[in-house]
């Protein structure tokens, strides 16, 4: 029951992110305006054009390809685990990133290490759960549905709570200096995008995801109804399930390697989507990864004015200005 | 073109990790005709149905869909040959009824014809006037019959339905059987506890004793008072209602009958 057509939302949801992007490059200790930011990013030298280039375009492409990839995975799960709580968190996939980055922090080490720690930690944990999940992953009777999804979802759960076990661990035995970088770390933060590299490979792989999973998307339709239904009417099931865990879970991943574990985006912009545009899954992976990009870069650049020059963690932000709008659409409806 | 099987048993059995449900069953549906399968609760009639369907193997034997055996037979293939109605649907996420119908032409698609043939349906089952309501909003009876005119708009040869008239008052009991009965060009299996609804539905019909006991045959030869009152260990007899026939199922001798028989 879409209540906003489909081509509307993505042009809204389009030109939103685009306005988010250019908030964000022209908000800050040096405010600059559009003209400037237009010479800027055409190459000129024009005042600025150092800060727009230099800092704020990686932080604001990073930040919108942290959300992109949080609020896809975020609505593969929900619909694959037909769990509408599902978030990207829920397998454990960022938790794996945050021990090993968490433990690259803690030694000290440069950002790139942490960075190279967060992917192997997220690989790591990816096999984890395929290796103790095989059975429900694999399993080849269809009509084992629902217990499959189930069995992934709590192997998922389960291994989120050892992580985050092992998190506490680093935390209470790491330096006291180096703390205070770790737990922002934990809550979601841009500062430490300040290459233009990471992001735009962040980019490409989200864009290669959201290629990938909108092919299934029409297949996911139905397996949101159950997977005995979807198998009866002609969705190869288990094939399906196994492929789009896996998008899910690399888009988690780079998500997490570049920002940190940002907070509820993942959870909250396919919700919003599907309040306003219905849910059809073709409409709502691509609707609800320019709404979580815009969302993220749009709180980011709060978190870096507000109380400027001091920076917030941008997983403070997305929490606090995505609960109040949830919340209102919720009870608006 | 008439005689050609949909659906092919051959020594089929199946199996629970406790006992055996089906013990080498022989069975051959074809076009027009509609099997009604009945038996105890926990029998094996779901099971049969998701065998056949291709959803769970079978443990022994062979299910051939036409030519074909089934685990042959990729999802997307198999939604053109049969459909399932099962006892189990869930709506987690908001959905109108028009949508949901139309997830039967998944294979298809074709949404033009697609979307007539699903309104076509929900006519005939009393339920042209839900279209647009939310599935989750519905009542199990109004949702039950969505269910059945999403099976049948997948437009497949072959029907399975697992008890499709569940939740339904009387008159749309009998508008459910009615509209099944019309089904003449496809081939049903349906499992139903009402004896009488079926009775008026099938050309056959297969009783399940769960216990590896089976008898499949021509409805008049196997649904009669004897072998019904023997497969659900409660007399069952034959009455005569303004002209009609119709089975009557005795109060309170469950106990003796059962040991006669076993």
């Amino acid at each position: 029951m879409p209540r906003v057509s489909p081509a509307l939302t993505l042009w809204a949801l389009l030109g939103a992110a685009l306005l988010s992007l250019v908030f964000a490059l022209g908000a800050g200790s040096v405010a600059i305006p559009l003209p400037d930011i237009w010479a800027s990013l055409r190459g000129g030298s024009g005042p600025g054009a150092d800060i727009v280039l230099g800092l704020r375009v990686p932080r604001a492409l990073s930040g919108f390809a942290v959300g992109a990839a949080l609020a896809l995975s975020g609505a593969l799960l929900q619909a694959l685990l037909r769990n509408p709580l599902a978030d990207p968190y829920v397998l454990g996939i960022s938790g794996g990133a945050a021990v090993a980055a968490l433990l690259a922090l803690a030694l000290g080490l440069p950002a790139i290490a942490v960075q190279g720690a967060a992917i192997g930690g997220a690989l790591m944990t990816l096999m984890l759960l395929f290796l103790l999940a095989r059975r429900a992953l694999y399993s080849t009777s269809a009509a084992q549905g629902e217990q499959a999804t189930g069995a992934v979802l709590l192997t998922g759960v389960m291994l989120a709570s050892f992580a985050a076990a092992l998190m506490s661990l680093v935390l209470a035995l790491a330096p006291d200096g180096r703390l205070r970088t770790m737990v922002f770390w934990l809550l979601g933060d841009l500062a430490g995008a300040t290459h233009v590299w990471p992001a735009l490979i962040t980019l490409a792989l989200v864009g290669l995801t959201l290629v990938l999973a909108r092919a299934d998307a029409r297949a996911l339709n139905l397996m949101m109804r159950g997977d005995l239904q979807a198998y009866t009417q002609g969705v190869r099931v288990v094939a399906i399930r196994r492929r789009l865990i896996l998008i899910a879970a690399v888009a988690t991943a780079s998500a997490v390697t570049l920002g940190g574990a940002v907070g509820f985006v993942g959870f909250v912009a396919p919700h919003l989507v599907r309040m306003v545009a219905g849910n059809d899954q073709r409409v709502v992976l691509p609707a609800a990864m320019l709404l979580g990009g815009a969302l993220v870069v749009t709180a980011d650049t709060i978190a870096r004015t507000a109380f400027a020059p001091l920076q917030l963690p941008v997983g403070v932000l997305t929490a606090l200005i995505g609960v109040p709008v949830f919340l209102w659409f919720l009870g608006r409806r | 073109m008439e005689d050609i099987a949909l659906l092919t048993l051959r020594a089929l059995s199946l199996r629970t990790p406790q006992r055996c449900l089906v013990n080498a069953l022989d069975l051959t549906v074809r076009r027009g005709e509609r099997w009604v399968v009945l038996g105890p609760n926990g029998a094996g009639k779901s099971t049969l149905l998701a065998a056949i369907a291709g959803a769970r193997k079978g443990d022994g034997g062979e299910i051939l869909i036409g030519q074909t055996p089934v685990q042959d037979l990729r999802a997307d293939e198999l939604a053109r040959d049969r459909a399932l109605l099962t006892d189990r649907w869930t709506d987690p996420f908001a959905s109108s009824v028009l949508d949901t119908v139309l997830t039967a032409r998944f294979v298809f698609r074709d949404e033009g014809h697609g979307e007539a043939v699903a309104r076509g349906w929900l006519d005939r089952l009393d339920c042209a006037q839900l279209a647009d309501r939310d599935v989750r909003r519905l009542s199990r009876g109004e949702r039950q019959r969505v269910a059945i005119a999403t099976a049948l708009a997948q437009d497949t040869p072959l029907v399975l339905l697992d008890e499709p008239t569940a939740h339904q008052d009387p008159r749309h009991q009998a508008m459910v059987v009615r509209e099944l009965a019309a089904l003449r060009e496809r081939g049903l299996v349906v499992t139903l506890h009402d004896l009488n609804a079926a009775a008026r539905l099938a050309t056959h019909a297969l009783l399940l004793w769960g216990d590896g006991r089976s008898l499949p045959g021509l409805a008049a030869e196997v649904l009669t008072p004897p072998t019904l009152t023997d497969l659900f260990a409660t007399p069952v007899s034959r009455v005569e209602v303004d002209g009609e026939s119709v089975f009557h199922v005795h109060r309170g001798m469950a106990r003796e009958a059962r040991p006669a028989h076993e």
